[in-house]
């Protein structure tokens, strides 16, 4: 087996807002090709460290790597080239409630690409009918259901085949048919499209599905990362009670 | 024992308050005041950075200023008449009701029409604007076109700001037309003042620097007004309530700076 490369490489990072430590030195690799959980309880700092791999936030200290690039010291128009390898999935989908289905999908290769109408219609109706949504395409997000939303979500960030889809709480507020179809659609973009996937959650069931590698943040570190079956044997005391609420205590 | 001479219990806590509830107003008004630069600085680097979407600015110039027009039509012309109704009741008094045509014109051109417009544009498109924003934002709909590689301050602002400062004047200009004609309404066909009078001691009295200080003067209140409403929205906080608060906060302090700033160019011009 060939070694693989880290897409996204985490190096001490630390952030604080005024008083409030969230990130103390966190370490991540995240392997091409590969779907990585950051698993974690609410407020533990999962959503910002998400936002620091994407550029939103900029650490007090600390390196964030994309393909070898430290995207610390970026700045806006560089940021903006580094983002273009990115497709990400909001906790509550974030589509824009002015757009229709058709022209939320469509956004980013009307912003990015010289296609044609045809043409964009065709990868709209091809990134659609992977995340199985049909007939929906002049609807507004205000007619779609949670998971519907969370749906096109995903076919907004996959539209222009990114390289890495990052998925915030994808699963957070869905009953567990919806869930699972979630669980599946991320699945089904990572063996279709062979995007590498970051995964932020607190849905155990979830994690241990859709993850190669699941990373417990607690207290603003990593204090544990490894396959979905070796974290189960963790004697880490968060990640055990974590972890039991789902497995039960023994 | 220590004979400590006790002071009025209350009263140092109260001044503190006070001084505390003065001192971070100050900050924060110091604060908002940089921000709204910052970010003008911001939305001014933008704007010359292709890509440049026509469409999204054509759109901002028919909600900010098509869609502001009856409004403005409607306060221009009730404007006029008001004030030339009460004009005329002072003029008369020395007979010098060939005056009001004059006067209407000098004090809407100058005057009303940059301030009364720029009221209106804060009602109608800067509380839409900060609002529309505001809920962008606390949806995250803001971060995910940051996500998608677009500039939100060019997607979102540039288009924005740009309407105010381009259909200030146009809307002053309809605020000047529908004034005077209400001004003329009154005096020519209600109180019966000749149509020559209004017309020449109007056109000898009101000059072109009338009207282009307050064409200067719109095209300053539209830019500021919808920089304050883009501002505010653009960072809003804590919901459906903080989009709220960002909104009256938008909306209070873009009619304090018209008129701070109608006082502060006057200054200039005269």
């Amino acid at each position: 087996m060939g070694e693989r490369t880290a897409m996204i490489s985490v190096r001490d990072l630390y952030k604080s807002f005024g008083d409030h430590q969230v990130l103390s030195g966190v370490n991540l690799d995240v392997e091409e090709g590969t779907t990585c959980v950051i698993l974690g309880g609410s407020g533990s700092g999962k959503t910002v460290l998400m936002k620091h791999i994407i550029g939103l936030l900029k650490p007090d200290r600390g390196q964030v790597f994309v393909e070898g690039e430290d995207v610390v010291p970026l700045g806006d128009l560089e940021l903006e080239r580094v983002r273009r390898k990115f497709g990400m999935v909001f906790q509550g989908a974030a589509l824009f409630d002015s757009m229709t289905v058709y022209e939320n999908v469509s956004f980013p290769l009307r912003e990015h690409s010289k296609l044609s109408e045809s043409e964009i219609r065709k990868r709209v109706q091809d990134k659609l009918a992977i995340v199985g949504l049909h007939d929906v395409a002049e609807k507004y997000p205000a007619e779609l259901s949670g998971g519907m939303r969370k749906r096109v979500g995903l076919a907004r960030a996959i539209v222009r085949d990114p390289k890495i889809v990052l998925y915030d709480e994808p699963t957070t507020g869905l009953d567990p048919i919806t869930t699972d179809y979630v669980d599946e659609m991320i699945l089904t973009a990572k063996e279709k499209l062979g995007v590498t996937s970051l995964v932020i959650s607190h849905d155990v069931a979830s994690s241990f599905k859709v993850a190669d590698q699941i990373a417990f943040l607690s207290d603003g570190k990593i204090v544990a990362h490894a396959p979905p079956a070796q974290l189960r044997a963790s004697t880490h005391p968060v990640v055990k009670l974590f972890l039991s609420t789902w497995f039960g205590k023994n | 024992m220590t004979d400590e001479v006790e002071r009025p219990p209350g009263r140092a806590a109260a001044l503190t308050a006070a001084v505390a509830w003065v001192g971070e107003r100050v900050i924060a008004g110091v604060e908002a005041f940089v921000g709204v630069l910052s970010l003008g600085a911001s939305v001014a680097r933008w704007m010359l950075r292709p890509p440049f979407r026509l469409e999204n600015l054509f759109a901002q110039f028919d909600f900010v200023g098509v869609g502001s027009v009856l409004i403005v039509a409607l306060t221009g012309l009730f404007t006029g008449m008001v004030f030339a109704t009460q004009s005329w009741s002072a003029f008369e008094r020395f007979g010098a009701e060939s005056l009001v045509g004059p006067t209407v014109a000098i004090t809407i051109t100058r005057e009303l029409a940059p301030v009364l417009s720029a009221l209106m544009i804060t009602m109608r498109a800067g509380s839409a604007t900060c609002t529309e924003l505001g809920t962008m934002r606390v949806t995250e709909q803001v971060d995910a076109l940051e996500t998608m590689a677009v500039s939100p301050v060019q997607y979102l602002l540039v288009p924005r700001v740009l309407a105010g400062l381009l259909m200030g004047p146009l809307l002053a200009m309809l605020f000047d037309t529908a004034g005077i004609f209400g001004g003329f309404a009154v005096a020519v066909l209600i109180k019966g003042l000749s149509v020559g009078t209004f017309l020449l001691r109007t056109q000898d009295i009101v000059g072109p620097d009338d009207v282009t200080e307050g064409l200067v003067k719109s095209a300053v209140f539209g830019l500021v007004v919808m920089l304050i409403a883009c501002y505010r929205g653009y960072y809003a906080s804590g919901g459906a309530k903080g989009v709220g608060q960002a909104t009256t906060s938008a909306m209070v302090t873009s009619a304090v700076s018209v008129f701070v700033l109608d006082y502060l160019l006057g200054l200039l011009f005269h």
